[in-house]
């Protein structure tokens, strides 16, 4: 009967299968169930968090994800390598160009090719990558503003984003999901006269950084709402699998940029900006938002780095292919292996399997930052306000389409 | 009656234009255009939002304690509409020449938290309830520092008639009472009068400098009254989705924001009349050229009636654009920093101001 669908009835099976995590019998007297999301302005997009609240107090937290589940792993075992390629743009779908360039990253090194990439391929895939680490933190800065209260902030980041997403559909023909990055080598050059704009553009960036600054970040009230909220101590952090900036935040000075120094990062000088409790404790929700912001200093820094080189040393020439050490046929030796990268939420990882015998990887698993990121809350906005919880969530920077992936 | 009529028109084509004012002021900080289709430059979108409310559905949750939700939102808008009836628009236009015309006011206002709380708890829904109990919380406590501000006015003005408030920071206090004389600062030992000069030189905030401090506590505690941001908690859209007002749409849901522009001209006006002179000019008369008689016209004729309610109209303004600018410019507070700012700082500060307030009563007789 192998068609049939076996299916053995347990009475568990219904419990488990149940939506909510705490019940109304647990609910001690005055507290309250309250569903954040999945339809709620702040939760990010379909979110649920399960609220046990005793008036405005938190008593206890539980995060509901699975929403927006489009089966990356599964597309990924039934697809070659390149045609898995897109599907990596929709997990952090605000910095697609990260993904992509740690999958390609990955199966470069699974074929061995990853010498033979051209420098110019490798300065281009930096620049795009760092535009769209900048786009990220825009959102993640703006949105978090809109949280505390600050709905200008918001508008002026998406301003400023929509520069940024204007010269990657320049360069790609996509606004938000690329497929730039191509394993092997680039879709295409940049376009003619895109790093003059690109250059252009940093030199109308840097006083608007410095103005979200002023306005935003060092706001008397939005410091007294982020200051000393949601503490995440390192170990903390650390045990959690927490990356990226909620753990520079937390003091820890780990970037994978620097730690793993993978494509061109070792060439270009940058800091790594770490929280160091300025305006409260170290790691709380103001350290998070101050390294978003110095992080867009630094990414600024990265890309006129890479505008030197691309118009210096990695000059374009006529006969630059971008697609010359693109494999014809992708078909790795069996092996295992992690690749990851420093994503704008924090540590974007691929674990692939291959057999050695067909085009496609018998196992694809990825990493997504976000969702480890995210698995913290619970500990850290037990006891706090409800407001403070929307403030918390929102330093966290979350986006659903890498924790659901 | 007639005082009745133009304010309920008056009401209204104010809202439209507060709206239509808050979506470009915010549109222009936050470098947009705002509305630009609806007519030129958007000027007809208003118009077009108000036919889309009154066509929509008047949803009334199943769950919802139907005899608490239905009225709750005309409760809201006659305890904000009412407070207009003593409103002094002109020199001798308002609705009700109350002699106790602010305790009136603060009174009836009051009224709006009933209406609020009715609002949240009608609606049987936790973040209704959240926000409604967020705004009693918040309304009552500003209340004490609002209230402590108009008493220093009171004390000075020795009344409690707005109209009479008004007549005082003016060239025209002589034509009610024939006695009486305004000094600079108020303080008659300077020996510099000021009755006959006028302008912004009899404000209530000049007439005693402490007053500006007595402002800004006042204007401080008006935007919690009207839940303006950063005081915007109880209908803070990132935590409380909708706040007190979730469950609520159509014509229902459109009286709930009415009251709520409403408050922001009410209190508006209250500041006007009680520092900023009310319906008076701002000009003062220099000498021979007698600025302030230009511009204010005689009292009871057709011209004092037009330059008093532009004066009163254009300062209102003024200040609910202050309240729009903060608006979209500052994040909100949270709960806890909210309590502390009116009852640590701001209800201190105002018993201060009430003792010195009593100080330079002295001083000025």
């Amino acid at each position: 009967m192998a068609n049939e669908i076996q299916y053995i009835f347990d009475k568990d099976n219904l419990k488990k299968s149940e939506p909510g995590k705490f019940s109304t019998d647990q609910l001690k007297r005055d507290e309250m169930i309250i569903n954040i999301g999945p339809q709620h302005p702040s939760t990010h997009g379909v979110l649920r968090l399960e609220v046990i609240s005793n008036g405005e107090e938190i008593v206890d937290i539980a995060p509901h994800m699975g929403y927006l589940h489009r089966c990356f792993e599964k597309h990924a075992e039934s697809l070659p390598y390149n045609q898995t390629l897109p599907f990596t743009d929709r997990m952090d779908y605000v910095a697609a160009m990260n993904n992509e360039l740690a999958f390609a990253m990955g199966v470069e090194r699974m074929l061995g090719i990853q010498n033979n990439i051209p420098k110019r391929v490798e300065y281009i895939r930096v620049l795009v990558a760092e535009l769209n680490r900048l786009a990220s933190h825009f959102i993640a800065l703006g949105t978090f503003g809109m949280d505390i209260g600050a709905v200008s902030a918001f508008f002026w980041m998406i301003r400023d984003r929509e520069h940024i997403l204007r010269m990657l559909e320049w360069v790609s023909g996509a606004r938000m999901l690329y497929n730039y990055i191509w394993v092997g080598g680039l879709y295409y050059d940049l376009p003619v006269g895109f790093e003059e704009r690109c250059a252009q553009f940093i030199t109308y960036l840097k006083p608007k950084l410095e103005e979200l600054e002023q306005v935003l970040i060092q706001n008397k009230i939005f410091v007294e709402r982020t200051a000393n909220i949601g503490v995440l101590d390192p170990q903390l952090a650390i045990n959690y699998g927490v990356t990226g900036p909620m753990l520079r935040g937390s003091g820890i000075k780990y970037d994978i940029r620097k730690a793993d120094g993978y494509s061109v990062y070792p060439e270009i000088e940058f800091d790594v900006p770490v929280g160091k409790g300025e305006m409260g404790t170290i790691g709380d929700c103001w350290d998070r938002t101050s390294v978003r912001m110095q992080e867009c200093y630094e990414s600024v820094k990265i890309i006129e780095q890479c505008l030197t080189q691309l118009t210096g040393d990695h000059k374009r020439t006529r006969s630059f292919d971008p697609r010359a050490a693109v494999p014809k046929k992708i078909r790795p030796k069996a092996q295992e292996l992690y690749v990851r990268a420093e994503n704008p939420k924090g540590e974007t990882g691929f674990y692939f399997r291959a057999d050695g015998r067909s085009d496609i990887p018998f196992r694809c698993k990825a990493r997504g930052a976000s969702f480890m990121n995210l698995s913290v809350i619970s500990a850290l906005a037990k006891g706090s306000l409800v407001a403070d919880l929307i403030a918390i969530f929102g330093s966290i920077d979350i986006v659903l389409g890498e924790v659901d992936r | 009656m007639i005082a009745f009529l133009f304010f309920l028109v008056f009401f209204l084509v104010y809202a439209l234009i507060a709206v239509y004012g808050e979506r470009k002021i915010s549109a222009f900080i936050q470098d947009r255009y705002g509305p630009m289709e609806v007519g030129y430059y958007g000027i007809l979108q208003m118009i077009a939002d108000l036919l889309k409310i009154i066509q929509k559905e008047d949803i009334i949750p199943f769950a919802a304690d139907k005899r608490i939700f239905k009225p709750a939102p005309i409760i809201v808008f006659t305890a904000i509409f009412a407070g207009f009836a003593i409103i002094p628009l002109t020199s001798d236009f308002m609705g009700s020449e109350v002699e106790a015309g602010i305790f009136y006011l603060l009174a009836i206002v009051s009224l709006d938290v009933l209406g609020i709380l009715m609002v949240g708890w009608g609606s049987n829904n936790k973040y209704a309830l959240f926000g409604a109990m967020r705004a009693v919380a918040q309304i009552v406590s500003y209340e004490i520092p609002l209230g402590l501000t108009v008493v220093c006015v009171v004390m000075i003005s020795q009344t409690l008639s707005l109209q009479e408030i008004t007549y005082q920071q003016g060239i025209w206090w002589n034509t009610i009472d024939p006695d009486a004389q305004n000094y600079l600062f108020g303080i008659k030992a300077l020996g510099i009068e000021t009755t006959a000069i006028g302008g912004i030189l009899t404000w209530n905030i000049f007439r005693v400098p402490l007053f500006l401090l007595a402002f800004v506590i006042f204007f401080i505690a008006s935007l919690a009254e009207s839940n303006r941001t950063p005081f915007d908690i109880p209908i803070a859209e990132s935590e409380l989705v909708g706040g007190f007002h979730t469950e609520y749409s159509g014509f229902r849901w459109s009286l709930i924001m009415l009251s709520e522009y409403g408050i922001m001209l009410l209190v508006s006006f209250l500041a006007v009349v009680l520092f900023l002179g009310g319906w008076n000019t701002p000009f003062p008369n220099i000498g021979s050229v007698e600025l302030a008689t230009w511009t204010s016209g005689t009292p009871g004729t057709f011209t004092g009636h037009l330059w008093g309610a532009f004066w009163m109209i254009s300062k209102a303004f003024t200040l609910v654009f202050i309240q729009i600018w903060i608006r979209w410019t500052f994040p909100r507070l949270r709960l806890d920093q909210l309590m502390n700012l009116s009852w640590k700082y701001l209800t201190p500060a105002a018993i201060i101001l009430v003792l010195l307030s009593a100080l330079w009563r002295m001083l000025m007789i």
